[in-house]
């Protein structure tokens, strides 16, 4: 393989020159389309480096949901009237981020380019607990066996990024739908690819979280492809925003948590402590956690890419 | 056999990236929306097409192949659909 040096040199390259785009663009709209363009060039590097799984995520959340989090935000910024004026940055305190950015990057790249031999590690002891868990992929293993506590947190930042956003509702349409997404037109072209494409995109989904436990895949980017095929249906009108103030929609946005929750503290009755799972159940309760999981994503990433509710923007 | 195969691989892989430079050619020297969407579409249908085809012969079973041939048909229908889009976001009636 004497194409790869070459390769991740031009990959390496292409990420640096999308990175300085997104800091120099001029307009956010292009900042934003280069992000995007970053978080696809960035799964790629993962890719090469075998990170099949941060590779999947980085497609399906850093570029996908994100760039069209950012894209929504681009058009509200568009549509609203100033409120305050853009402050501008003086040249000191320019000059200030400019050298404290360039100190993390130096001590980064200084501890990546010189490694201690061997590298510390624990992925030994890691692997060689896992065939108790009955999960095939390390990585799923470690989320929800080793880490549990740090994915639960994860979920709950996804609960406290969606209170923060609908907190940004006027106070008339508290509860009430967000405004659909996209432009608001009906178009014929919109409907077709609403109606051909969400059948596929489900069971890939389902299919991502499923393998997920033995191979590369997992809840939150099952969850990301579920999110997709949702707004798809939005943006093409075959489905409406969902009222967001109903009990339905609170339960569906805390399922996940709720269920991890619930598990975890039944670790204390049962096994012994806080998120241990039973002997012989581990892959089981894993499976259960992962699916409850799975759905609340979906929504949380839905309604996050919807924005606040808003009042009298149904047609 | 393999030799071949390679050469079949190699020669429409090598066309695929030609539609694709050729299209990002135009992209770039284009002087309107609709002219560099046509450009782009040619990369996405038959670059795309080409480059699947060329890596048939080297998919490990049947199965493999057709998930190839299953994302040229996604990319087609997303990359239609989304030129159809733009085109139509330029403000041109239609």
């Amino acid at each position: 393989m004497s194409v790869g040096p070459a390769l991740d040199a031009g990959l390496a390259l292409l990420a640096s020159a999308l990175a300085v785009w997104v800091v120099l663009a001029r307009q956010a709209f292009g900042a934003v389309v280069g992000f995007v363009a970053f978080g696809l060039v960035l799964s790629l590097a993962w890719l090469r480096l075998g990170a099949v799984d941060v590779a999947l995520t980085e497609a399906a959340i850093g570029s996908g949901v994100t760039g069209a989090v950012l894209l929504a935000a681009v058009t509200r910024l568009h549509c609203a009237r100033p409120v305050v004026a853009a402050a501008r940055c003086g040249r000191r305190t320019r000059a200030i981020s400019i050298a404290s950015a360039g100190l993390v990057s130096a001590g980064l790249a200084a501890l990546v380019l010189s490694p201690t031999d061997p590298a510390p590690t624990l992925a030994p002891q890691a692997a060689a607990a896992l065939p108790e868990l009955g999960v095939g992929n390390a990585i799923t293993g470690i989320l929800l066996a080793y880490r549990s506590v740090d994915t639960l947190l994860e979920k709950i930042v996804l609960l406290l990024a969606l209170a923060g956003i609908w907190s940004l509702a006027r106070d008339g349409a508290w509860g009430d739908r967000p405004a659909p997404p996209g432009s608001g037109r009906r178009d014929g072209t919109l409907t077709l690819l609403g109606q051909v494409l969400p059948p596929l995109g489900i069971v890939a989904g389902i299919y991502i979280v499923w393998v997920g436990a033995d191979a590369p895949g997992g809840a939150f980017q099952g969850g990301a492809i579920l999110a997709a095929m949702w707004i798809l249906a939005l943006m093409a009108r075959l489905a409406d925003p969902p009222v967001v103030g109903r009990i339905g929609v609170r339960l569906a946005v805390g399922i996940g948590p709720i269920v991890f929750l619930a598990i975890g503290f039944a670790g204390f009755a049962l096994p012994g402590g806080f998120l241990s799972y039973p002997a012989g159940f581990a892959k089981p309760l894993i499976i259960v956690i992962e699916v409850a999981l799975t759905f609340s994503i979906a929504v949380v990433l839905g309604l996050l890419v919807l924005g606040p509710s808003a009042r009298g923007t149904q047609r | 056999m393999s030799v071949l195969r390679d050469l079949f691989t190699i020669v429409l892989v090598s066309a695929g990236a030609v539609f694709f430079l050729a299209g990002t050619a135009g992209l770039l020297r284009f002087p309107d929306p609709l002219t560099r969407l046509h450009a782009l579409t040619k990369a996405d249908n038959l670059g795309l097409g080409l480059i699947v085809i060329g890596l048939l012969p080297q998919a490990d079973g049947i199965l493999a192949g057709l998930k190839l041939v299953v994302v040229w048909l996604l990319a087609q229908l997303a990359g239609a659909a989304a030129t159809r889009l733009v085109a139509r976001a330029t403000g041109r009636p239609g």
